[in-house]
C-alpha cells in the first residue's frame, strides 16, 4: 500500500540552483527507505521537503493520502530525528519529549503514558529530570528518537542521525534504530552519506547524485546490481572494479586486443564499455583455466577477515577480495572473472547495459 | 601539573603596579573621599567644614524632594530599561529573519550606538524644541502643546525617548547574536512541535535568549541609573527648576551648583551602595542559573 508519494518532486533556490530535479518515488506503510548520495546530492534538501522545513518548488507530496504540499509542518503528522538531536537546552529529556504532544492538546494524563512508554523502551526512565546538557552523545541521541516515537507519527525522517556519534556506539545505535523501526512498524525515510548504514538499514534504498536518482532498489540489487558506475563506485567498500573495455556486440568483452572473455549480456551497443566486478566476486584461479587472466599483485591489505590484493590486469588497476583462509598468492598469479558476477556500463553514459 | 609562579614577591608587584595606582587615585581615593566628607557640612567657600555625623543621610532620607528624584529615577530607569529592551527584540527578530539587505539593515540600526548622550541630548532638545522641533509640531497637530524643560511630564517623556533611542543599539546588536546563536535545527525540530510561531517564540526562542535578556538588563539599569547624565544635561540646561531628574543628575545639582558638597557625597555614597548590591545580584544570578549548553 502506497504511504508515502512523491511526484515529480523539484527544488530550486531563490538563486536559481537547482538542488532536486524532478524526482518521483513511492513508499510503502511501514517501509524504511534510505537515500544515500555524497554532499550536496540533494537527499538532506529532499528529506526537508518532505518533512515540510523546505517549500517544495514543483510537484506534488502526499503523506497517509493527503496532499501536504502547503501544510504546516507540525501538521504534517511526521517526527524528525536530527543531525546534532536538535533538543531543546532548556528543557528536561521529560518536556522535550512531552512539547509536541502538549501543544497537540493532548490529556496530561495521556503525555505522561506516552512519554514513560517510549523513556522505558529506550532506558531512558532515569535521565526524564535531567536537562540534554547532563547527557552523553548515545543518550542526546535516544532522546531525540524518543522524541519521535512519542508522536506515534504516520512517517519517520531521520537527517543523518548517527553521523555524530562515535564509531561503536554508530553500529550499535544502528541496530536500535532499525529494531525500533522494526517493532513499531513506522514508514521511515533516512538520509545518510554512509554507504553502510544505507546497506544494513534499508528495505530499499535510493542512491542519489546531483540531484537525480542514481538507482532504487533493495540492498542487494544495488550492490549487485548497480544501475550506473556512479552506483557501482559509491556503494561498497572497496568499490566496484571499474576496467574499460570494448564491447562489439559479437558477445565478448574484450580487455585488450588480445585479452577477451564472455559478456555477462548480450547488449545492442557496441563501443568502449566499463566492466565492473565487486572484490569479492573476483577469484584466484590455475594458470591453465580457459578464461584465466594474468594480474600482477602489487600488495597486500590484511582485514584480518579478509586479504585485500591490490595489482593491475592488464594497463588497469583492480582489487580482489579473498578469505582469510586463502593463502596469499605467490608467483604468477591468474583470475577469472565469474560471468554471472560481471556487470557492464555504457563508457559514455555509465548506464548499465 | 606546577603552575608557574614567581619566586620574588616584588616582580607581581611591580608589574600590576600601573593597574593598582591607576584604580587607586581615580577610584578608591575619590571614593574614600565622598565618603568621608558624606558625614562633614562644608562651607560653601571651602573655609572648613564641621562633622555632622549621619546628619547629611538624615537630611536626604526625610526629604520630600529626595524622595520624588528617587522615584522618578526608578520610574525611569524601569520605563528606559523596559521600552528599550523591547524594541530590540522586536527588532532583532525582524532582522533574523531577513535574508536580504541583512547587513545595510543592521548597519543602519547600529550607527545611533555612535551618538554619545549628550549628542542625543542635544538631538532630544531639536527635536522636541519649543519652537520648531519638528516632533513638537507633530504632537501640535494633535492638538498637544509640547513643553520641554516647562512641562514636568513633557520633559520626563522627552527624557525616556531619547535615552531608549540611543540605548536600542546595544540591546539589539546583543539579541540578534543571541538569535543567530540558536542552532537552525532547535528551531525546526520546534516548527515540527508547535504549529504557532508565537508560540515557538515563547517557549523556544525566548528561554534562549534569557542569559542575553538578563545581561542586557543590567546593563540597561546601569545605563540608565548613570550613563544618561550628559543627556540629561543637555535637555534641562543645568537648570531644574521644575524638570525632572536622576539620582546621578542631582548629586552634580546640589554639589556643584547647590554647593552643598557633604550632602552631594551623601548621595554618592548611596548610589556606591546601589552599584554594590546590583554587580552582587548579576554575579549571584549569573553564576547560579542561565547557562546551558
Amino acid at each position: 500500500m502506497v504511504h508515502v508519494a512523491l511526484k515529480s518532486i523539484s527544488k530550486v533556490y531563490p538563486n536559481g540552483v537547482r538542488a532536486v530535479h524532478p524526482t518521483s518515488f513511492d513508499i510503502d506503510e511501514g517501509e524504511f527507505i534510505v537515500l544515500v548520495g555524497p554532499s550536496g546530492c540533494g537527499k538532506s534538501t529532499l528529506l526537508r521537503m518532505i518533512a515540510g522545513l523546505e517549500e517544495i518548488t514543483e510537484g506534488e507530496l502526499s503523506i497517509a493520502g493527503r496532499v501536504v504540499n502547503d501544510i504546516d509542518p507540525a501538521q504534517r503528522d511526521i517526527a524528525m530525528v536530527f543531525q546534532n538531536y536538535a533538543l531543546y537546552p532548556h528543557m528536561t529529556v521529560y518536556n522535550n519529549m512531552a512539547y509536541g504532544l502538549r501543544n497537540r492538546g493532548m490529556a496530561k494524563a495521556a503525555i505522561d503514558d506516552a512519554v514513560t512508554t517510549a523513556a522505558t523502551m529506550l532506558n531512558l526512565t532515569e535521565f526524564l529530570s535531567r536537562r540534554p546538557s547532563q547527557l552523553s552523545g548515545g543518550q542526546r541521541q535516544r532522546v531525540a528518537m524518543g522524541r519521535a516515537i512519542v508522536r506515534n507519527p504516520a512517517l519517520f525522517l531521520f537527517d543523518e542521525p548517527l553521523s555524530n556519534l562515535d564509531a561503536k556506539l554508530r553500529g550499535q545505535m544502528r541496530i536500535e534504530i532499525k529494531a525500533l523501526q522494526r517493532r513499531l512498524g513506522v514508514t521511515s525515510v533516512y538520509v545518510t552519506h554512509d554507504q553502510v548504514e544505507a546497506m544494513t538499514m534499508a528495505d530499499r534504498i535510493i542512491v542519489l547524485n546531483g540531484g537525480r536518482i542514481e538507482q532504487i532498489g533493495t540492498p542487494a540489487e544495488v550492490y549487485h546490481q548497480p544501475a550506473s558506475t556512479f552506483v557501482a563506485s559509491f556503494m561498497g567498500a572497496p568499490p566496484m572494479n571499474l576496467l574499460p573495455a570494448h564491447y562489439n556486440g559479437n558477445g565478448r568483452v574484450h580487455l585488450s586486443e588480445t585479452v577477451h572473455i564472455e559478456a555477462p549480456v548480450t547488449a545492442d551497443y557496441s563501443g568502449q564499455i566499463k566492466l565492473g566486478v565487486r572484490p569479492e566476486n573476483v577469484g584466484i584461479v590455475d594458470p591453465a583455466h580457459p578464461d584465466a587472466l594474468r594480474f600482477d599483485l602489487e600488495f597486500v591489505e590484511e582485514l584480518g577477515a579478509g586479504r585485500l590484493l591490490h595489482g593491475k590486469l592488464g594497463d588497469s588497476g583492480l582489487i580482489v577480495h579473498i578469505p582469510h583462509t586463502d593463502p596469499i598468492p605467490g608467483g604468477d598469479v591468474y583470475v577469472g572473472l565469474p560471468k554471472s558476477a560481471l556487470v557492464m556500463f555504457n563508457h559514455e553514459t555509465g548506464m548499465r547495459l | 601539573m606546577k603552575r608557574a609562579g614567581f619566586n620574588l614577591l616584588w616582580l607581581p608587584i611591580v608589574l600590576l603596579a600601573p593597574q593598582l595606582v591607576i584604580i587607586g587615585v581615580f577610584f578608591y581615593w575619590p571614593a574614600l573621599y565622598a565618603i568621608r566628607s558624606s558625614f562633614y557640612l562644608e562651607d560653601p567657600f571651602g573655609f572648613g567644614s564641621t562633622f555632622v555625623g549621619a546628619g547629611n543621610y538624615i537630611d536626604l532620607f526625610s526629604s520630600a524632594q529626595y524622595l520624588k528624584v528617587a522615584v522618578f529615577t526608578v520610574g525611569f530607569t524601569g520605563l528606559v530599561t523596559f521600552l528599550s529592551l523591547s524594541i530590540a527584540l522586536v527588532l532583532a527578530v525582524k532582522a533574523d529573519k531577513i535574508i536580504r539587505g541583512t547587513r545595510v539593515y543592521r548597519t543602519l540600526l547600529m550607527w545611533v550606538y555612535a551618538v554619545a548622550p549628550p549628542v542625543a541630548g542635544f538631538i532630544g532638545v531639536m527635536i522636541f524644541y519649543q519652537g520648531n522641533g519638528p516632533m513638537t509640531e507633530l504632537l501640535a497637530l494633535f492638538g498637544y502643546e509640547f513643553r520641554l524643560g516647562v512641562n514636568y511630564y513633557d520633559t520626563a517623556a522627552a527624557m525616556v525617548a531619547v535615552a531608549t533611542w540611543n540605548h536600542i543599539p546595544v540591546n539589539f546588536i546583543f539579541f540578534l547574536s543571541g538569535l543567530q546563536s540558536i542552532p537552525q535545527s532547535v528551531k525546526e525540530a520546534a516548527m515540527i512541535d508547535n504549529r504557532s510561531g508565537a508560540g515557538r517564540f515563547w517557549d523556544i526562542t525566548f528561554p534562549l535568549l534569557a542569559p542575553t535578556a538578563f545581561f542586557l538588563l543590567i546593563i540597561n539599569i546601569t545605563y540608565a541609573l548613570f550613563d544618561t547624565f550628559g543627556m540629561i544635561d543637555a535637555l534641562v540646561k543645568g537648570e531644574p527648576g521644575n524638570n525632572p531628574m536622576t539620582l546621578v543628575y542631582k548629586v552634580y545639582v546640589d554639589g556643584f551648583r547647590g554647593n552643598d558638597l557633604g550632602g552631594s557625597s551623601a548621595q554618592s555614597v548611596i548610589l556606591m551602595v546601589l552599584v554594590l548590591v546590583l554587580t552582587v545580584f548579576q554575579f549571584r544570578v549569573m553564576d547560579r542559573r542561565i547557562h546551558y549548553t
